[in-house]
């Protein structure tokens, strides 16, 4: 069922002494995690920008019980929580990792493998806003071709790596793609994930005003154009099947999709791109939709190799 | 079956035959864990694969994490623990040092959990063998780090350790270290305790906070400079704390289970002894034989074994030395360009004394190389003939050369020097 704007909780879920900076993605992205899961979830946060989001200690500047930990470990520490809970007898608990894409595609991943491979009974959330930005900007693997940041003064030579296929690879019980751009979707995905046992892995767009070079006012904008020129499609798989989420379903179509410069006009990371180099975003985009298009289509009628095991 | 044989004691003790190994996943199993989180290792292994033929033949009701990696291992016994389930790991050498980042975030958490450290050489080259650099390293990170001589100590130290980092005077987490090989592949018989009375003795698990959705705690965000620091100190008065709570622990268990190990050090014929040993880990065994021949041939000569590396034992060195001639250290690990780990530490507390003793570091063992009782028997009686011969001197670095190598290499390898001194 669409979740709609009304039916939102009204608590306050980012509190004083927030540290965010303004028009920041990942502190809107808490947000509708707070409203999707209520008061049964637990955070686990590695290092990065949220880390320091949630103000100084003794305080938290967001109203979540978490548990922070090392870069690396987040996917770890969240299974062995969740396993804690379960032997005390406590099977209510979400438990939640919410991980940038450093923490996430790069030195993260391991660790979230593991826990993927062993069907870890978490939901994984990745706030991609495309580079290390706690560090001030550093290439990712999930940095796009193109985009400048402080270890790439001319441009990341490479494309995105794309962790949501990594995921879907791994078989795991549902896989989705979201946006702070589109709140209800993501909402929704988080509802749909928590009533689905196993490993859930949710990755999230997230553009950073600080580290993309835009107008703290446009995050929810360029959020939407992401998903407009087709950069980056919203999904779900659940069960072995893919579907392509109603926001997103119009861009399957090339001609339908917002010219991609207008996405790119805005942010400042991208300034320098010559025509080449758009052909080049351009072509990545087409790659990536005739893979979805691969995926959606590709018969799947047994659910997930988990399923075979009678789990 | 995991053991060759066991027998039932008088008391409904039960008597096993048991690798070191096999010692601690008894103790583990005794402390009724919940989570174990571990990945494979030489010399550790076995305790991973016994933790997991226990709890899935459903001897043992716990949940076993197969993690990818150690540094995910004690990431999720750390994740466990905060939840506010008894949990446990454990690792050796390089499974020890990739999960280091852990090992601090474990200590600075202020959570209780237990880790078998099964000591072993550090690559390269690959070595699987005995050495104590890998328990060593993590002397700075908060952990309460004890070391057992032999099998049952291994057992008695591992159930002890959940009781210590339990301790609302402690909170924080304890390394138990057994020799690889030496302890955790041979058998040696273990006794071990009825499991009523162990849980009687086991108070259920305390630790400061438990992360659950309706607790509000936040662990770990950023701290003002000066929290953080009154944070560390914290974890100091801890470890001063955990002094009393380990020698308290000591005595208890010795009046329940009819074992006392001494606390922080053992003292072997130590105390009044002109002359002493100071060791640490399974080969405190030889030293001991030696140090009994000759005290048969008329030597005043003891042992003070080391059992826990931090909490450093500073009032018993300090009292149970001050009076010495002359202090041998015997360390399986050198701080390269520093010297020996327990010399190093101990050092600190004979120069508060207005007495320094002749002072001799040796480094041996590295790597596994066996050195036996017959070598202990030599290079004490060498020291001691040599101070009473000579004098007091202060020779921290004494590299003790394998057996094939002797005659290769001069016999003293340069080193730090050795320095004469009037005694204060
Ligand atoms: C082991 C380790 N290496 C490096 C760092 C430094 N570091 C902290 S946050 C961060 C980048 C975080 O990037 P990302 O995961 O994308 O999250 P964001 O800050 O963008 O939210 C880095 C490199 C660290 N904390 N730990
Ligand atoms: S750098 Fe970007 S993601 Fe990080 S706090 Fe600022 S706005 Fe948020």
């Amino acid at each position: 069922m669409p979740v709609k704007l009304r039916d939102f909780p009204r608590t306050h879920f980012n509190m004083p002494g927030n540290a965010a900076c303004p028009g920041c993605p990942e502190t809107m992205g808490l947000r509708y995690v707070k409203m999707a899961l209520g008061d049964k979830a637990v955070l686990v946060i590695p290092a990065g920008c949220s880390s320091v989001i949630q103000g100084i200690s003794p305080k938290s500047g967001i109203n979540f019980p978490i548990l922070n930990i090392v870069f690396a470990a987040a996917a770890s520490a969240a299974a062995g929580m969740k396993a804690g809970f379960e032997m005390l007898g406590r099977d209510d608990v979400q438990v939640v990792v919410w991980a940038g894409d450093g923490g996430t595609a790069d030195i993260g991943l391991q660790a979230m493998s593991g826990a993927a491979e062993r069907g870890d009974d978490i939901i994984y959330i990745c706030v991609d806003n495309e580079a290390y930005m706690n560090t001030g900007i550093q290439r990712s693997g999930a940095t796009p071709y193109g985009a400048w940041t402080t270890t790439t003064w001319t441009g990341k030579k490479e494309h995105k790596k794309n962790v949501p296929f990594i995921m879907i690879a791994h078989d795991v019980p549902y896989v989705a793609t979201a946006s702070v751009g589109y709140p209800q979707d993501f909402i929704e995905k988080l509802r749909k994930a928590a009533t689905v046992k196993g490993f859930k892995y949710i990755h999230l767009h997230a553009p950073c005003p600080v580290g993309w070079r835009f107008d703290p006012g446009l995050t929810p904008e360029i959020a939407q154009l992401a998903v407009k020129t087709g950069m980056w499609p919203l999904f779900e798989y659940h069960n072995g099947k893919l579907k392509i989420s109603s926001f997103s379903r119009l861009y399957r179509v090339k001609e339908k999709r917002v010219p991609l410069k207008e996405y790119l006009k805005l942010q400042g990371r991208f300034r320098h791109l010559k025509d080449s180099d758009v052909k080049i975003l351009e072509e990545y985009i087409d790659r990536l939709w005739a893979w979805l298009d691969l995926l959606e289509k590709a018969p799947n009628p047994s659910g997930t190799a988990r399923d075979l095991l009678g789990k | 079956m995991l053991l060759t044989w066991f027998q039932r004691g008088d008391d409904g003790m039960v008597v096993k035959t048991l690798t070191g190994n096999k010692a601690v996943a008894h103790a583990v199993k005794a402390a009724r864990v919940k989570v174990v989180a571990a990945y494979p290792i030489t010399p550790q292994t076995t305790i991973v694969e016994t933790l997991a033929d226990m709890i899935e033949h459903g001897e043992m009701n716990a949940k076993m994490i197969r993690v990818e990696s150690e540094h995910s291992a004690l990431a999720a016994t750390l994740g466990a623990a905060a939840a506010g389930a008894r949990s446990f790991t454990a690792t050796s050498s390089h499974g020890l040092l990739l999960m280091h980042e852990v090992v601090w975030w474990t200590a600075g958490a202020r959570i209780p959990v237990v880790m078998s450290v099964v000591t072993r050489a550090i690559g390269p080259p690959w070595n699987i063998h005995v050495d104590h650099n890998d328990i060593w390293d993590q002397r700075d990170s908060g952990w309460i780090i004890s070391i057992a001589e032999n099998n049952q100590e291994v057992f008695d130290l591992t159930l002890q350790a959940f009781r210590i980092s339990e301790d609302p005077r402690v909170y924080l987490p304890m390394i138990v270290g057994l020799d690889g090989f030496i302890l955790s592949h041979t058998v040696a018989p273990v006794d071990i305790p009825d499991q009523e009375k162990i849980d009687q003795w086991l108070p259920p698990r305390r630790q400061p906070y438990v992360i659950t959705p309706e607790s509000g705690v936040v662990m770990g965000n950023l701290a003002a400079d000066e929290d953080y620091y009154m944070m560390r100190y914290s974890i100091q008065t801890a470890m001063v704390e955990a002094k009393k709570v380990i020698s308290e622990v000591d005595d208890e268990y010795g009046e329940v289970f009819g074992r006392k190990y001494g606390g922080l050090v053992e003292c072997f014929h130590c105390d009044g002894s002109k002359y002493n040993i100071v060791i640490a880990g399974s080969w405190s065994g030889d030293a001991k034989e030696a140090v009994l021949k000759l005290r048969d041939e008329g030597y005043s000569v003891g042992v003070l074994r080391v059992r826990y590396f931090r909490p450093w034992p500073d009032e018993e060195i300090r009292r149970l030395l001050s009076t010495s001639k002359g202090v041998l250290f015997i360390d399986r690990s050198i701080s390269f360009g520093g010297k020996g780990h327990l010399l190093t530490e101990a050092m600190t507390n004979l120069a508060e004394s207005t007495n320094l003793p002749a002072v001799r570091g040796v480094i041996a063992g590295l790597g596994g190389v066996d050195v036996g009782a017959d070598e202990f028997y030599e290079l004490t009686k060498s020291f001691i003939d040599e101070v009473e011969e000579n004098g007091p001197f202060y020779d921290p670095l004494y590299w003790h050369i394998p057996q094939v190598y002797r005659g290769k290499y001069p016999e003293r390898l340069p080193g730090y020097g050795k320095f004469s001194y009037e005694r204060r």
